[in-house]
């Protein structure tokens, strides 16, 4: 054990599946059922019937000092609630896990972030939330502030603050945690690119400083970058432990929708995101068929389909296109051009397609990710699902197909090629 | 809510993460731990109460003095209600301030965890600390109201008595009373929402079973006993007692108050301690 900052054995977690619709017993509830004998039959049989779900089950796993160590695994997979075990925010139903050495958790930034207080009073807040000590506060007080970059506004009430300046001083005080273990759900999904590539960063360097790490995420590229090995968690149990390249494969190929498209339903659409409402996601090369494969040498249509419950100003709908690796091979959204930009300033209520088309001999062969954002430029961003859907390029008759080789590269463009013999 | 044994071997600390059954230790040493954490809430909690408002810690002591005012006209003057030889405004100031203290730190502590719920479930610290931080923090209007105090003697020409000395007992007396209760009813109202809606009558209704706008020795003799057997009472007579030398000195029921209040206060921490492991799946 001396060399193991965490050792989990069979944890398990059981939820009772009641519990979401009916989140709260009221008091004449229960007593009506302590009292009437048939309403205790009832509540028997109620709970039999409604059962139990395992978000978790037999988890069992280690963590060597100085590790980091990814999680991933989709919705529901029991990702948040291993590391609010692990974060002792909420027991184990089975199992035990022995943890070695003073854990920091960062399951959100901000928690406990006062909109009335200035930036000052909420980084000594949240600092203390999170476990740090006074002096030891005081000491980085100035780093977190450069890190934030919000100087000029340290002393106004963060209610004033724009959301992104809101989340940089947020994660500037977790950033600046310092634990033996850390303990990282989803934080990075936030901010804007720059300031993600800057906190990726600052994570990487808690990474080198031989800390032990547990990262939780969906940024596949971010679980490459900072992660050695990952853990692939799949209805509550471990699926896969294995190197980070070898996992992010095998959970990217595991369980996309081979349909083409993506539909969302209603609970799965937050309701930060209103007034949008995305609907559906959809990929095809205009073969009338709607696969998950389309032809490298046709041209690709890429849709997106969504809602507006209420007019937005500046909205902008795009697509992200990635590869199985986690990189970026392009972003694009449906105002970029002036055209559109001028005559979409306002995009009033209704209902929309935004449709775009990838020129022919674009695309490899291979596995692509597609993501959507919707956003309005420095003013909120409604949505966002970087792994929205999974589709195959399939390279037949494109360029090079003579050799049988595996080409590198995104993209695989037909290029205008002139021999000349000299 | 979870059983971590905190050994300091070689400053490493191990925590053991399993599921815990029945009744667990108050584990009152993290509490200790986590003491800046008790002290920031309370901190922020002062800093937001009167934020945007035009009076700010004026409503400290204009709370208390408009209910005296109330009180004076309705009870004083029109129900001749009897106030122990002291003028009626002073002696219904003086089982204000304490009462103040109480009914805000019942209030505030009973609703404590289900308004903190964001920290309940993204961040662990001993649960205690969100209830312990709201009755601290109704400390402080106490503190504001009790200058106003001080006005009235001087105004009415009344000098504390000798036994001033033991105010902090009383004070601590209704501090404690609250707690227990705010522990018992915090807990059930994350299980209950119902809790949230009773805390208001809760309060009123102790209210006219204190002797706030009448003496006690208004109530009838063979129901002192029962009487007595609200804490609140014993701290509210002890007020008059040691602030304006009306009312006689403690009788030994302000023992029976005091085991009363220990008793709430010591089933409130483990009743607390036994309900939070499932606060962070059901808040």
């Amino acid at each position: 054990m001396s060399n193991l900052a965490i050792r989990v054995n069979n944890l398990g977690k059981q939820y009772r599946i009641g519990l979401t619709p009916m989140r709260y017993r009221t008091l004449r509830e229960s007593l009506a059922e302590t009292i009437s004998p048939n309403a205790r039959a009832n509540r028997a049989a109620r709970k039999q019937e409604l059962g139990t779900i395992w978000a978790l089950r037999d988890i069992s796993f280690e963590v060597e000092k100085g590790q980091v160590l990814g999680i991933i695994g989709r919705n529901g997979a029991g990702k948040s609630t291993l590391l609010k075990i692990l974060s002792r925010i909420t027991e184990p139903t089975t199992g035990s896990a022995e943890i070695r050495g003073r854990v920091g958790s960062l399951l959100e930034v901000g928690t406990g972030f006062h909109p009335e207080l200035s930036g000052r009073e909420n980084i000594y807040l949240n600092g203390a939330i999170l476990g740090m000590k006074r002096d030891e506060i005081d000491r980085k007080f100035d780093e977190i502030v450069a890190f934030s970059e919000v100087e000029k506004f340290i002393d106004t009430p963060v209610k004033r603050f724009s959301s992104g300046m809101y989340l940089r001083l947020a994660f500037a005080v977790a950033a600046h945690l310092e634990p033996q273990i850390l303990v990282v759900d989803e934080v990075l999904a936030v901010g804007d690119a720059e300031f993600q590539r800057k906190c990726l960063g600052k994570m990487d360097d808690v990474a080198k400083e031989g800390r032990t790490v547990l990262f939780v995420s969906h940024n596949m590229s971010a679980i490459l970058r900072l992660t050695d090995e990952t853990i692939v968690l799949d209805q509550g149990q471990i699926e896969l432990r294995a190197p980070t390249p070898q996992a992010v494969d095998h959970y990217m190929a595991s369980g996309f929708s081979q349909s083409g498209e993506r539909i969302w339903s209603i609970d799965e659409i937050s309701s930060d995101s209103a007034p949008f409402r995305p609907l559906a996601l959809r990929v095809s090369d205009n073969s009338e068929r709607r696969l998950d494969s389309v032809r490298s040498t046709n041209p690709i249509s890429i849709e997106v389909e969504y809602a507006l419950d209420a007019p937005i100003k500046g909205l902008r709908v795009g697509i992200y296109l990635q590869t199985t690796r986690g990189e970026y091979v392009f972003t694009s959204f449906d105002t970029d051009n002036t055209k559109q930009f001028e005559s979409f300033s306002q995009r009033p209520e209704g209902h929309y397609v935004s449709k775009c088309i990838l020129p022919p001999d674009f695309l490899n062969e291979g596995q692509y990710i597609l993501g959507i954002n919707a956003s309005s430029y420095r003013v909120k961003r409604y949505f966002q699902d970087e792994n929205a859907l999974a589709f195959t390029v399939d390279g037949a008759g494109a360029p090079g197909k003579q050799w049988p080789e595996r080409r590198l590269g995104p993209v695989r463009p037909r290029l205008h090629w002139d021999i000349d013999v000299r | 809510m979870i059983n971590s044994a905190i050994i300091a071997d070689q400053e490493e600390e191990i925590t053991l993460i399993k599921p815990s059954k029945g009744w667990g230790s108050l584990n009152l040493r993290e509490l200790w731990i986590y003491r800046e954490l008790v002290y920031f809430l309370t901190w922020r909690d002062l800093k937001v109460r009167y934020k945007q408002t035009a009076l700010g810690a004026g409503w400290a002591v204009l709370q208390p003095v408009l209910s005296m005012v109330v009180f004076t006209i309705f009870f004083g003057q029109l129900l001749n209600v009897p106030s122990e030889g002291v003028p009626y405004p002073i002696f219904s100031y003086a089982a204000l301030l304490p009462w103040g203290v109480f009914a805000k730190a019942l209030n505030d502590t009973g609703r404590s965890l289900v308004s903190n719920r964001s920290m309940l479930t993204k961040i662990y610290f001993p649960r205690m600390v969100i209830p312990l931080a709201s009755v601290f923090s109704s400390l402080a209007d106490f503190l504001i109201a009790f200058v106003v105090m001080l006005g009235l003697m001087y105004y009415y020409q009344i000098a504390p008595t000798s036994n001033i000395w033991t105010l902090p007992l009383f004070l601590l007396l209704a501090v404690i009373t609250a707690l227990g209760v705010g522990l018992w009813l915090s807990a059930m109202n994350v299980l209950y929402r119902d809790i949230g809606y009773m805390i208001p009558y809760i309060t009123q209704l102790w209210f006219y079973l204190t002797p706030i706008v009448y003496p006690a020795s208004k109530v009838p003799e063979q129901w002192q006993f029962f009487y007595a057997l609200n804490p609140m009472v014993g701290v509210v007579e002890g007020f008059r007692w040691a602030l304006l030398g009306t009312a006689d000195a403690p009788s030994p029921m302000i023992a029976v108050s005091a085991f009363i209040s220990l008793a709430l206060f010591v089933t409130g921490m483990f009743y607390f301690r036994r309900m939070e492991r499932t606060f962070a799946d059901m808040v």
